[in-house]
């Protein structure tokens, strides 16, 4: 099964080359439906790597370049279960926007197609690599093909403000990324990720590899949405078609993240081993700034592509801290988090398409009671925004649990009330959205939310609904119940110890020895632990009370107010004010956070 | 080994990103932008030259000779091919700046913001 490996990325990128080559030939349906056949064959070829790789880890050198005497010379395509799984939610998400494409892009369709199997190839490309430059060329693919399609529809002002935000924003954050990769190659001569790390393990942590760690993890940083690198986000995501927004937010952002994990367990944590609390501490700090960050963001607004945007930044603090505990268990949370967060708030982004299109508005005021014509996706929306809290049982919940349980098992479990809160408000924000569009419920205005320049609708009303409503509620219905998905638990946290076992994959990939499969689990729901429960509902509590808030803050006394106004005001105004909208301020703070986390590491990690 | 490259390297990775943090036109930006992106050249060909070396190609020379690294040569190609597409990419979307606004100031083109 090796070798299908490089076929999920060929297969796009096939598909990519023949809608640019004979696109102008076909018409319309016919390169729709081979975009979509491409997008279903890399979902078929993924998902049987994905099954293969529960007993076996799966490795492919190109062109049988195979180690020698345990030196590494060729470029290697590796998946465990937590690659291979990424892979297989970057080609869900990517067929079910390919679907909701037919009737929402029509005109000029061609080099969408084409730009979007061109980034599936690359996202898959990304999560399959073994070899550090390898991951950097698909990236800068991902980034190009995503700079593209962000400012696709070029006749507006705003998707072009997004686009150069994106691009200038995540250049930078590349030629951090290139600059640690020479160093790194400079010192270990080598790019495989296993040749590397097994070099670093022979000298101890130096001034060098330091530079290199904190260069690559900075620039990780950025196209993950870390606070403060997040900026660039809200902007591109805002302004996007609603397809793309679902990769963007539900598959990109946490690409960035698995690249940061994959490059620490296989590479840094040779030489960082016994500093890992320095390594924590740093990445727990920005991930729950931007957890709560997100959060308070996110309730702030009423474009609601914007809200989203704002949310999935939230999640992306979440997933980072489950990633910087370090433990096998919050790992896994992780990745059952990108999992039924990425189907969940891809549902929703293509649930604000829905409303573009048909009620020719995206902004939670102007939309005020005007979606009782749609209570199906009313239905929907709120059924992604319970989700997303993490109820018991219910969508993100089993991610949550599983981050919090490993935390409270290794003395951190001061993080689960503000990771509980952070997941409450901004959920809360998308309930009090989905209240006031669907139930018409709260006033029609609300001078506590942004106002934003207005989105033009893709097309006029007449194109069919039927295929976009069976996207939207795959992905949503799909998300809801990830949690209970019998035998889904132990296979995460199982490919999660595998993913962090450094020494079982230098063998693997250098000497060809492969781990023993473990017995095979069983398929059944665990009962979640009491705590997560208890954290759970104060999700739920938190959710409950934003969206209320949201809705009926006026009714507040206004002596209550005008204390509230004067204590929160400030700070709220100067968040607003930094996210500026102009790239220069964003390339500033991103040199500010790779200074601060480079700073922080050169004193601690020695 | 001379320390020279590494601080052309660094001194042009600072000055281009110091241009990108504070520059108000977007082809300046852009060329900001290479300036930083060539700074990885400098330092790519730096990590793999030595002195004496001659150029990486074993036809016609002795089997043992002394060679640069021809790895970071294809990094720096490649490196280059990608750079050739971002600049392209973000030099279009400045000229449709240019077409809809009269200006590519980023300053003035914030639409979305907070």
């Amino acid at each position: 099964m090796d070798w299908l490996l490089p076929v999920a990325v060929a297969i796009p990128l096939t598909g990519a080359a023949l809608t640019a080559a004979v696109g102008q030939w076909l018409r319309r349906p016919l390169l729709d439906l081979l975009a979509i056949a491409t997008s279903t064959a890399t979902l078929v070829v993924t998902l049987i790597v994905l099954v293969h790789t529960q007993a076996h880890d799966t490795l492919h050198w190109l062109g049988g370049w195979s180690p020698r005497h345990g030196q590494a010379i060729g470029i290697a395509f590796y998946a465990g279960p937590l690659d291979a799984g990424m892979a297989v939610l970057v080609a869900i998400l990517m067929t079910a926007s390919l679907v909701f494409s037919w009737s929402y892009i029509r005109a000029g369709g061609r080099f969408y197609r084409t730009l979007m199997l061109a980034f599936l190839a690359a996202m898959c490309g990304f999560a399959l690599s073994a070899d550090v430059f390898n991951m950097f060329v698909w990236f800068e693919l991902m980034g190009v093909a995503a700079y593209a399609l962000s400012g696709y529809r070029v006749e507006q002002l705003g998707p072009l403000q997004g686009a150069i935000n994106f691009a200038i924003t995540n250049s930078v954050g590349s030629f951090m990324l290139l600059t640690g990769i020479a160093l790194l190659y400079g010192r270990t001569g080598a790019l495989n990720l296993a040749q590397m790390g097994k070099a670093l393990s022979v000298r101890g942590p130096d001034g060098l590899t330091i530079v290199a760690f904190a260069l690559i993890v900075s620039g990780f940083l950025v196209k993950s949405a870390i606070v403060p690198f997040h900026m660039w986000v809200a902007d591109a995501h805002a302004v996007a078609p609603a397809p793309v927004c679902v990769l963007f937010a539900g598959v990109e952002i946490q690409l960035g993240l698995l690249g940061i994990a994959r490059i620490y367990w296989t590479v840094f944590e040779a030489p960082f081993g016994v500093h890992a609390s320095a390594v924590r501490g740093v990445l727990l700090g920005v991930g729950l700034a931007t957890a709560l960050l997100g959060a308070v963001m996110c309730f702030l607004q009423r474009h609601l592509k914007r809200l989203l945007a704002y949310s999935a930044i939230s999640f992306a603090g979440i997933m980072l801290v489950g990633i910087a505990l370090l433990d096998a268990k919050s790992l896994a949370g992780t990745a059952h988090m990108v999992l039924s967060h990425g189907l969940l708030e891809g549902g929703l982004f293509l649930a604000c398409g829905v409303l573009l299109q048909q009620l020719e508005s995206i902004d939670e005021l102007t939309l005020h009671g005007r979606g009782r014509k749609l209570p199906w996706l009313g239905v929907l929306f709120a059924l992604g925004g319970i989700g997303l809290i993490g109820a018991p049982y219910v969508g993100t919940f089993l991610g949550h649990s599983l981050i919090e349980d490993g935390a409270r098992e290794h003395g951190h479990g001061w993080v689960d009330p503000l990771v509980a809160i952070a997941a409450g408000i901004s959920s809360g924000a998308v309930l009090r959205a989905g209240a006031r569009v669907f139930l018409g419920w709260g006033p029609a205005e609300d001078p506590l939310l942004t106002a934003q320049p207005p989105e033009e609708p893709p097309e006029r009303k007449k194109s069919p609904i039927g295929m976009m409503a069976a996207s939207t509620g795959a992905l949503v219905l799909l998300g809801v119940v990830m949690s209970v998905v019998p035998g889904l638990e132990d296979r995460v946290v199982h490919g999660a110890d595998r993913f962090r076992d450094r020494h079982a994959y230098v063998d693997f990939i250098l000497k060809g020895h492969e781990r023993a499969p473990g017995p095979a689990a069983p398929y059944v729901v665990h009962p979640a632990t009491a705590a997560s429960l208890g954290w759970s509902g104060l999700s739920v509590v938190v959710a409950l009370a934003a969206a209320l808030l949201g809705l009926c803050w006026r009714r507040i006394p206004q002596a209550a107010l005008r204390i509230l106004a004067r204590t929160l005001g400030p700070p709220v105004r100067g968040l607003r004010s930094v996210h500026s909208g102009i790239p220069g301020d964003y390339v500033t703070w991103i040199t500010v956070g790779a200074a601060l986390v480079g700073g922080v590491w050169a004193v601690t990690l020695r | 080994m001379s320390y020279l490259p590494y601080a052309v390297a660094a001194w042009l990775f600072l000055v281009g990103l110091y241009g990108v943090a504070t520059s108000r036109n977007l082809i300046h930006m852009t060329v900001c932008l290479s300036v930083m992106q060539s700074s990885t050249y400098v330092l790519l060909l730096a990590i793999g030259y030595k002195t004496g070396g001659t150029a990486p190609i074993f036809l016609g020379i002795r089997s043992n000779a002394r060679a640069v690294d021809p790895v970071v040569q294809a990094l720096a190609l490649t490196d280059i091919v990608v750079s050739v597409t971002v600049m392209a990419l973000v030099l279009a979307l400045a000229l449709d700046v240019h077409k809809q606004t009269g200006t590519v100031d980023p300053d003035k083109i914030a639409d979305f913001s907070g």
